[in-house]
């Protein structure tokens, strides 16, 4: 049995994501390798035959593969997946866009965002914004499983020594082509894979109010997040919000601010090891799931806080 | 241009799911249902698109049971032209879903599929991409901003890192995200004119589409309880909480 792994990059960097999609299909069972499809991308196929427990890197190179294209990509995937007992990939949006388009390809019926394998052809995936669990067995003859990477930890970087194939490209499909991108640029760690979240909701009132959390933040190395009820406030941008639509986090520690607790957004963090939450309405939910809550004024605890942490020297770890 | 809506009857999403005794699923019984509602958002986008002239003739499609007809009785009600609706009882995969769509596309020729980029009952966010891929069309997924271009269409994509734009040929599959639009709520002489509007009947084996489950569901259980903790004093108290007993800062 042998497992392919898709590997998410930006065609400079191999992607952390990756790491998790590697530990889930060593779960599964068999070697490990890794497809690095791209453009110019040499240097993630080298980091990637380093990953711990990776077999061999196959390296597709072409320009039609720069952008991750789905249209281009999923074709690539369903010419090798034949060769393999599963294909995997992280369920970013990276995974989640091209995957199915390549299970279709494959006439398989994909497993989404799975968080535990029990076995080579059994996964338990959230159902029902994490409601419910459901544990399905596939019956495909080749299996394609995106995984949800918080709940696997990360496969070591270092210590692999796998060899780099080059394999032939499938070449631009011709039907889509990639015009920009507007990602948001922050000092601080990436939502999805930061130790420390601190998030913001309805309660903060405004998008200026955000600076107090993010003072807490910097002091912490904590990345900054929202609820989907402060994002569509218009308070900070769509790529903060935590919950099922949003991005699903289990950092160290989750610190809700001003957050009620709905349904949806505790789908998002609710695997965060310690929860924390300051609120002023006592009743609200997100205080049935904090492991410490706080029922306070945000705009005096936030400063507060802030204060206290200078004051006891905590720092950043 | 003629777009297609599939739309899925799902349980409302107010609705707090229950797990059944024997784990066999979720209890759907005497539950309230509605339409999905990414589905939602992609309806108003295409009756937005007629009304402001692009889009021509607004074709809603949904596979399910005989009440799926309640979900597209409400995709009329916000501006759909008419609807297909093909009848099949029992669990449907996004695979079948998207070859069945398939053949209907075949007929029905549009130049768009607009559909929410996920069902909230198994999130499986497959269908879109699985229909893109068996027509061979472009596919723009989690789309917050549609713009129509010479020939084509820009789609701006939500992902991870902030928003992405792409250029599509049509025909495409387009699915939708949260912050495309607010769908409206239907009014009440709309909703008598949908009573009129003429809703074609089909079935899987019309459609020439197996429709056997791939996937073997073998137990749906509770996820694991989170227990509530204590209530901090004082924001003194938090902190000393998170330093010295959980030891996270």
């Amino acid at each position: 049995m042998v497992i392919l792994v898709y590997a998410e990059h930006d065609n400079a960097e191999l992607k952390p994501a990756t790491l998790n999609a590697v530990t889930a299909a060593k779960a599964m069972g068999g070697d490990i390798e890794l497809l690095v499809a791209g453009d110019g991308c040499d240097k993630v196929a080298e980091a990637a035959s380093k990953v711990a427990g990776v077999a061999k890197v196959l390296l597709a190179k072409d320009a039609a593969y720069k952008d991750q294209l789905a249209e281009n990509v999923a074709p690539l995937i369903a010419k090798l997946a034949p060769a393999y007992s599963h294909v995997v990939a992280p369920a970013t949006t990276t995974g989640k866009n091209i995957m199915p388009r390549a299970a279709a390809l494959l006439d398989t019926q994909q497993v989404s965002d799975i968080i535990e394998v029990q076995s080579a052809d059994t996964f338990v995936r959230p159902i029902y914004a994490g409601n419910a669990m459901a544990t399905v067995q596939s019956t495909d003859p080749i299996k394609l499983i995106t995984v949800r990477t918080t709940t696997f930890e990360p496969a070591e970087e270092s210590g692999g020594s796998a060899s780099i194939e080059a394999v032939e490209a499938t070449g631009d499909a011709g039907l889509s082509r990639f015009e920009g991108a507007a990602l948001s640029s922050s000092e601080r760690p990436e939502l999805t894979t930061a130790r420390i979240v601190i998030s913001g909701g309805r309660g903060m009132q405004s998008g200026d109010n955000f600076k107090l959390l993010e003072e807490v933040a910097d002091i912490l190395g904590a990345a900054v997040g929202a609820s989907r009820a402060a994002v569509d406030a218009g308070y900070v941008p769509n790529d903060y919000q935590v919950g099922q639509t949003g991005k699903v986090v289990a950092p160290e520690l989750y610190l809700a601010v001003g957050i009620s607790g709905a349904i949806q957004h505790l789908a998002g963090m609710k695997d965060s090891k310690v929860i924390a939450c300051i609120n002023k309405d006592e009743e609200a939910p997100i205080f049935q799931v904090a492991d410490y809550g706080l029922v306070a004024d945000l705009f005096q605890a936030v400063p507060e806080l802030r204060d206290k942490l200078n004051e006891k020297g905590i720092k950043a770890r | 241009m003629k777009v297609l809506v599939p739309v899925k009857r799902v349980i409302d999403y107010n609705v707090k799911v229950r797990v059944k005794a024997d784990q066999s699923g979720v209890d759907l019984a005497n539950v309230k249902m509605s339409m999905n509602p990414f589905d939602e958002i992609a309806v108003e986008e295409a009756v937005r698109m007629k009304e402001a002239g692009t889009a021509t003739d607004v074709v809603a499609i949904s596979l399910g049971p005989e009440q799926s007809q309640e979900t597209l009785r409400t995709a009329l009600a916000m501006g759909a032209d008419r609807a297909i609706h093909v009848v099949h009882d029992g669990e449907l995969e996004p695979l079948a879903v998207a070859k069945m769509l398939q053949k209907v596309v075949e007929e029905e020729k549009p130049d768009l599929v607009l559909l929410g980029k996920q069902a909230i009952d198994d999130d499986a966010n497959q269908t879109g991409q699985m229909l893109a891929g068996l027509l061979g069309w472009a596919q723009g997924t989690f789309v917050s901003r549609i713009e129509l271009s010479d020939g084509g269409l820009k789609a701006t994509r939500e992902v991870d890192g902030g928003l992405e734009t792409v250029a599509l040929k049509t025909p495409a599959i387009i699915t939708v995200d949260l912050r495309l639009n607010e769908p409206r709520y239907a009014s009440l002489p709309n909703i008598m004119k949908a009573r009129k509007k003429e809703i074609a009947k089909k079935t899987p084996a019309d459609l020439g589409v197996d429709t056997a489950p791939r996937l073997k569901t073998l137990k749906v259980t509770e996820p694991p309880k989170r227990k509530g903790g204590v209530k901090v004093a004082s924001v003194e108290e938090l902190v000393d909480k998170l330093h010295n007993d959980a030891g996270v800062i």
